[in-house]
């Protein structure tokens, strides 16, 4: 079972968080282990397994960028593992400026700056996925996806930089 | 339900439910314990004959024989402080590696750990005990209060555990509980427990956070309340940071005072305990007044000791800060700014301390909620679980890892597995792969932790995956599985995929050191105690210094126009001379300018009074000044 049809929602790249929530936690009502606590033991490992199935469920679906990985893994399009390294050069090229960029950032406000741009760039790229899914363009999805998950690293490292800049401040 | 019914080895069949047997809630704290009990949604803490319903964590093994626990175990703190143990929980799953986090604060005998857990063991009472036989002392009285309150067995319970605890420190509070003859209906976060005491008395919605300062440990959680959820959205903390660090700061200062006094104190457990109980009682009393004093009398020596609530406040300030410093933390891990919080609920003893309430009022920008008693929402929360569990209820409870789990990898990196925050209970999978030709085992080393090398983190587990079919290196496909369970517990199994050699491990604490390198722990931050103590008077000496000048530099802007120009130079004069002892590492001197300063200041501080008092005093009748001088 696909997580969307775990927790009961039409498998889609745009999805409410009030109906993403709404769902979860019903079925949680339903299978959280607290709900079992004076059941026999093989119930109470039904209601374990299935309660981590849907918290990693939610989990998955509930971050837009980890919600758009796997509804293009469902849709055929595979990315490498988190973490290799990247194998499109205009993206390693734009990924070495920015890491360059950040690293001469030296106030709050710059670094500030950069993770706005790079928040704005993840929105935008993010609306733009709908399309590619709708003309199935696999080339284009895989490339935008890898773009975005780089941008999401690059926003965890500019937060990592503004609390060290803090910390040398006070 | 079957007549027969099959139970998985080492579970015990439930006892049939609502026949006799109570499920109450049990906070086991730092410092103090409660126990309580929910009936129809309406919590209360079990008090004792005379109305108490704090039991302090304290236990004795007095030489008279038999075990004490609570205000009569403290009771015999002075007489035979070898046969009394505080604070234990700060000792709950812990080994030598941990051992610099508490040293210090108890002052202990510390014994080899046995074969099996090397958890840390305290010789008290003349034999060496584990914390978790400690604990489970305190959880027995706990339970015998109860009992004799409600007149029925107990024999259920859910019990709070700090959200930043660890799988150690779980493992081993659920072993205590064992030992006491409680089953655990479910460990419970206590930062989760103090909102569902406060949710369900107000029905609030939203976004709430808890500030939770115990004696020994620092929680703080961000909540989700909706139609009865309680979804925690992220949790931060430090499982070594609470109101005894306070006492200590207070105590060390006493201490020193003496030193330089020059009373030649031999100072052990005896005299580390009786200034710690002084320190304890002068805290209290800071955060009503802004000045108080003790006599501390060590081996029929006596000192007198006053401390201001400025000075103290400088003392714990670092701590404070730090506290504040993992709440922001928690709220930019949840994508959340403080405007959105709707409300703090403070929690623990320590949070009745002015500066602690200033700084979280002040970081969240509107005043705590405090409307229930600090020391006893958390016991109350759980009781209320206890309810929900045992006779059903609407409300639920979904709560998150606190610490990312995983495996070392090649060159002591990290792959975390399961990352914090990650909503429980939960089943994660990673596949790893031979990096040899031919490789028949895999080494499998489980830790946990937010830093990216293993040595930064704690290690949990370690065990082997054998009888991989040999293959070419990278052919093979192992996954490893995390399994985090709601009371959160780790359980990890890992299995070859291409063949089905499996293995499964429960995960247990394990730690690295050897019961000498623990020994040698202890006595360096007992040797080095001096030197830190030093080092942390110098620094006060410097804050009250530069507290002063800042006062004086109020009164000269203010009032400046009272002094003669001669006076106004000695005053810059003295004030110079300050402002250059600080710079340098002489506490004596800074003492003695400061001192010298303020001497200086005297007719100035007099005049200052007179004009203040004559403002004060204009225009009120004799009647309004009596009732003045009655205030």
């Amino acid at each position: 079972m696909d997580h969307f049809a775990r927790l009961g929602l039409p498998a889609a790249l745009d999805l409410e968080p009030a109906t993403l929530d709404r769902a979860y936690f019903a079925l949680q009502r339903q299978w959280h282990p607290d709900r079992f606590a004076n059941r026999p033991a093989e119930e109470r490992a039904r209601s374990s397994t299935e309660a981590a199935a849907l918290n990693d469920a939610y989990r998955t679906l509930k971050d837009p960028l980890s919600r758009a990985v796997y509804f293009a893994g469902l849709r055929g399009v595979e990315l490498p593992g988190d973490g290799k390294t990247i194998d499109d050069p205009d993206l390693l090229m734009e990924a070495m400026e920015a890491r360059e960029a950040l690293h001469e950032a030296i106030t709050v406000e710059a670094v500030d700056r950069l993770a706005a741009e790079a928040r704005d760039d993840m929105k935008n790229s993010l609306a733009g996925l709908g399309g590619l899914f709708l003309r199935d363009d696999k080339p284009a999805i895989r490339k935008t996806l890898l773009r975005l998950r780089y941008l999401d690293k690059f926003a965890e490292e500019a937060r990592a930089r503004r609390t060290n800049l803090e910390r040398v401040k006070a | 339900m079957s007549l027969l019914e099959i139970h998985e080895p080492g579970e015990t069949p439930l006892p049939h439910a609502g026949e006799g047997s109570l499920a109450v809630g049990i906070d086991l704290g730092t410092t103090n314990s409660v126990v309580a009990i929910a009936r129809d949604g309406k919590p209360a803490a079990l008090h004792d004959e005379t109305g108490r319903a704090l039991v302090p964590s304290v236990v004795a093994y007095p030489a008279s024989g038999g075990v004490l626990v609570g205000d009569e175990a403290r009771l015999l703190m002075p007489q035979e402080p070898r046969n009394v143990v505080a604070s234990v929980k700060r000792l709950m799953g812990r080994g030598a590696a941990d051992l610099h986090a508490v040293a210090g604060v108890l002052p202990y005998e510390v014994e080899p750990g046995s074969g099996e857990t090397d958890m840390v063991k305290l010789r008290i009472g003349g034999r060496p005990r584990s914390p978790v036989e400690i604990s489970a002392e305190i959880l027995k009285a706990l339970r015998a209060r109860a009992e004799s309150a409600l007149e029925k067995p107990v024999e259920r319970a859910v019990i709070t555990v700090p959200a930043y605890f660890d799988d150690a420190a779980r493992t081993a509070t659920r072993d205590a509980a064992r030992v006491a003859g409680l089953e655990v209906l479910r460990l419970v976060n206590e930062p989760t427990a103090a909102a569902l005491a406060y949710g369900l008395d107000k029905g609030s919605e939203g976004l709430y956070a808890v500030y939770d300062l115990g004696g020994g440990t620092f929680d703080f959680s961000l909540l989700r309340l909706e139609k009865g959820v309680f979804q925690v959205l992220a949790t931060g903390g430090d499982a070594a940071l609470g109101g005894d660090d306070f006492d200590r700061a207070i105590a060390e200062r006493m201490l020193a005072e003496r030193h330089k006094d020059g009373l030649a104190d031999r100072v052990d457990e005896a005299a580390v305990k009786t200034a710690l109980a002084l320190a304890r009682h002068m805290k209290e009393q800071l955060s009503d007044r802004d000045r108080t004093s003790g006599r501390l009398e060590i081996a029929g020596v006596p000192s007198f000791h006053a401390l201001g609530r400025g000075e103290f406040e400088a003392m714990i300030a670092d701590h404070v800060k730090r506290t504040l410093d993992i709440a922001r933390h928690v709220l930019t891990d949840a994508g959340v700014t403080a405007p959105d919080v709707k409300g703090v609920v403070l929690v623990g003893g320590s949070t009745r301390l002015p500066l602690v309430r200033a700084g979280v009022a002040g970081m969240i920008g509107k005043p705590p909620l405090t409307d229930i008693d600090p020391d006893e929402v958390v016991a109350l929360g759980a009781a209320l679980q206890a309810e929900a569990l045992t006779g059903g209820g609407d409300t639920l409870l979904l709560d998150v890892t606190p610490l990312s789990l995983g495996l070392e990898t090649m060159g002591g990196i990290v792959e975390k597995v399961v990352p914090r925050n990650t909503p429980i209970p939960v089943q994660l999978a990673q596949d790893f792969t031979t990096y040899q030709d031919g490789q028949t085992a895999m080494a499998i080393h489980v830790v946990q932790g937010e830093r990216e090398m293993v040595a930064d983190c704690r290690s949990l587990a370690r065990f082997e995956l054998l009888g991989i079919p040999p293959m070419t290196a990278g052919a093979a496909r192992i996954r490893v599985t995390f399994a985090v369970d709601a009371d959160g517990l780790l359980t990890v199994s890992a299995e070859e995929r291409t063949t089905g050699t499996a293995q499964r491990i429960e995960v247990k604490p394990s730690y690295g050191l050897s019961h000498e390198d623990m020994a040698d722990m202890l006595y360096d931050s007992l040797e080095n105690a001096e030197a830190d103590m030093t080092a942390r008077l110098l620094t006060e000496a410097r804050v009250e210094a530069r507290r002063s000048l800042l006062a004086l530099d109020a009164a000269l802007a203010k009032d400046g126009s009272l002094l003669a120009a001669e006076e106004r130079a000695a005053l810059d004069a003295g004030r110079a001379r300050l402002e250059g002892t600080m710079a340098g590492d002489s506490r004596d001197e800074i003492n003695a300018a400061a001192e010298a300063l303020e001497e200086l200041s005297k007719p100035f501080a007099e005049r200052r009074m007179d004009r203040g008092i004559r403002d004060a005093l204009s225009g009120l009748s004799v009647k309004e000044l009596e009732s003045r001088v009655g205030e």
